[in-house]
């Protein structure tokens, strides 16, 4: 191990290709990371927060929030089903909002709440709203006042900025977090023709009382309303956003062939690098290194070339991550960095594995001119 | 006893009609300090004798004792062993890791083992074959001369018993083959140990206690 290393301390020219491409690849899946995790952390921060187990639909939604509808007296009907601990209504409402200064409208989702979100506060005064950072970058400040819906008079619906929360977003259009009447209000000044009734709500989070289970909990739901309603996982729900699983099979079928380019990278570079060195392992070999030890040697180089490689395709990527105007979904996170790392590993020992078996034919009676 | 004996060995590649017959029956002893020259043209079988006392290849039939240690039926993990425990080898073509200083080329050998240590048996065989001033220079920066030095330091750096010795002056001219054999056997004797030294060249038989000719796979001792 301690001569491999040498020789890439030594010979860093020799392995500067395959680690430029190595850093090349890393780069590529760390952008293509970012991007996956900044499109889904974008389209489902505002599911991912909330702190139920079931979300509550109707049944003629197709699995959809702003499709559905939930009335007062199915929420009691859902309430009332064994195994329910805690029910809390949920309503969205996709609309512009208008930013003092700001000459553009921002997308937002209107969120009416009754609580039970992670990192956001229980619902503020009937004008005003918690505010998802995202809209930070459209300009909105804390203290200021903004405009829900149509920028017509009489269109929209007035709500003080009473603070910032984070990742929850939906649909990639930042939250806005107001009490359900107010959400109400503004559905209902935006699409008239979706004007909702007091207590009505487009979900309902149900969080599952301790010793039922969440499949009772199913069941049961759709049995006390008669199959109207119909109780989704929180992740089931997350899946059902439009564009969500598309966007992640399309990404992570990316992920995967350039891993696996990575993989046929390393094994080409080594192939050559092993045809170069038959003399070197002959002669190595009459010394007295085992088979064993050259491949400890070998995956020991591609390691360490992966892992540069790594090093300095993260920096890039992160770079390039500070200077990207906002409006790219990027987001580079230290779980999908791990991953990326893990993934260029294993890929390059995998790659590296395939010059093995020349190694382990190699005879050591070439060093000295002999053998058949 | 014997550094090495080898027993009507015979070394056989191929088979029916493109069998060839390396070695034929050798028959073949080399004492504790002996210095033997083995002489022989291109093709006698010579290398391949070299290579069998060495552990590098395995003969066809026969025995072939190094020290205490038939190594005749040794597994492939067994030979090595023994190549980085029991013998040294000096190359013909020198063949020193051109990634590593001379001191480190010695070391390696040590270090092929898993074991550390053994700097200063390195430098005092640097100083011996005068390479103190070169030990942290690169092969690719020294002579002919001085790596095959190296090469000769790194064969006797795990206390081989028997040194073999592969054609070692025929990259070198007269003058600097001498000096060469002349190391070799200064180096052996001073430390009672054996060697062979395979080699076409009639002039280098000087140096040896004894001189054994093979020609076509049969010895003539």
């Amino acid at each position: 191990m301690r001569i491999a290393l040498r020789e890439l301390r030594r010979r860093p020219g020799r392995f500067l290709i395959a680690a430029g491409m190595l850093t090349l690849l890393v780069f590529l899946l760390l952008f293509l990371g970012g991007l996956l995790d900044g499109l889904y952390n974008g389209s489902t921060g505002a599911l991912r927060a909330q702190q139920g187990d079931l979300v509550v639909l109707s049944d003629d939604s197709r699995d959809s929030i702003i499709r559905s509808r939930i009335s007062p007296e199915q929420r009691v009907a859902v309430e009332q089903v064994p195994g329910v601990d805690v029910v809390r209504g949920l309503g969205v409402a996709l609309v512009g909002a208008t930013i003092p200064g700001q000459d553009e409208a921002a997308s937002a989702a209107v969120f009416g709440y009754e609580g039970g979100v992670d990192g956001v506060p229980p619902p503020p005064k009937a004008d005003e709203a918690w505010v998802d950072r995202r809209l930070e970058a459209d300009g909105v400040r804390v203290g200021q006042t903004i405009e829900l819906g149509r920028s017509v008079p009489g269109a929209s619906v007035p709500v003080k900025v009473r603070g910032f929360v984070r990742d929850t977003s939906y649909l990639l259009q930042g939250g806005v977090w107001v009490q359900p009447n107010t959400w109400r209000e503004v559905q209902a000044r935006n699409r008239p023709d979706q004007q909702l009734p007091p207590g009505t709500f487009q979900s309902l989070l149900v969080t599952v009382a301790p010793g039922s289970t969440v499949a009772d909990v199913q069941r049961g739901i759709t049995r006390a309303t008669d199959g109207q309603l119909r109780a989704l996982t929180k992740q089931a729900t997350i899946d059902a956003i439009p564009g969500v699983q598309s966007q992640r099979s399309t990404f992570q079928a990316i992920i995967w062939v350039t891993l696996l380019v990575a993989a046929v990278v390393v094994a080409l570079f080594f192939a050559l690098l092993t045809l170069e060195r038959v003399a070197l392992y002959g002669v190595l070999k009459a010394l007295g290194a085992s088979s064993r030890s050259l491949a400890g040697g070998l995956f020991t180089q591609a390691a360490t070339t992966a892992s540069l490689a790594f090093v300095v395709g993260a920096v890039l990527a992160f770079g390039l991550a500070a200077i990207l105007p906002v409006g790219i979904p990027l987001q580079l996170l230290p779980g999908r960095a791990a991953l990326t790392f893990v993934g260029v590993l294993v890929a390059a020992l995998a790659g590296s594995a395939i010059s093995l078996r020349r190694i382990i034919r190699i005879d050591p009676a070439t060093a000295i001119g002999g053998g058949a | 006893m014997s550094a090495l004996d080898l027993r009507d060995v015979r070394k056989v590649y191929g088979t029916g009609q493109n069998e060839v017959v390396a070695l034929d029956h050798a028959t073949f002893s080399v004492g504790d300090d002996e210095v033997v020259v083995l002489l022989g043209p291109s093709g006698s079988g010579k290398t391949t004798l070299l290579s069998i006392a060495g552990g590098l290849l395995t003969p066809t039939e026969g025995a072939v004792v190094v020290g205490s240690e038939d190594i005749s039926a040794y597994s492939t993990k067994q030979l090595t062993r023994f190549r980085r425990d029991k013998v040294g080898f000096v190359f013909q073509q020198v063949n020193l890791v051109p990634f590593l200083t001379a001191r480190e080329n010695l070391l390696v050998v040590r270090e092929l083992g898993g074991t550390r240590g053994g700097a200063d048996r390195a430098d005092t065989l640097l100083a011996e074959l005068g390479l103190t001033d070169r030990r942290a220079n690169l092969p690719g920066a020294l002579s002919g001369g001085e790596r095959q030095r190296v090469a000769i330091g790194r064969a006797l750096m795990n206390e081989p018993a028997l040194v073999l010795v592969d054609e070692p002056t025929s990259a070198l001219d007269t003058k600097l083959g001498e000096q060469v054999m002349q190391l070799i056997v200064d180096e052996v004797k001073g430390r009672n140990t054996a060697a062979v030294i395979v080699t076409h060249d009639r002039r280098m038989t000087s140096y040896a206690d004894r001189t054994v000719e093979i020609v076509d796979g049969h010895l003539d001792a």
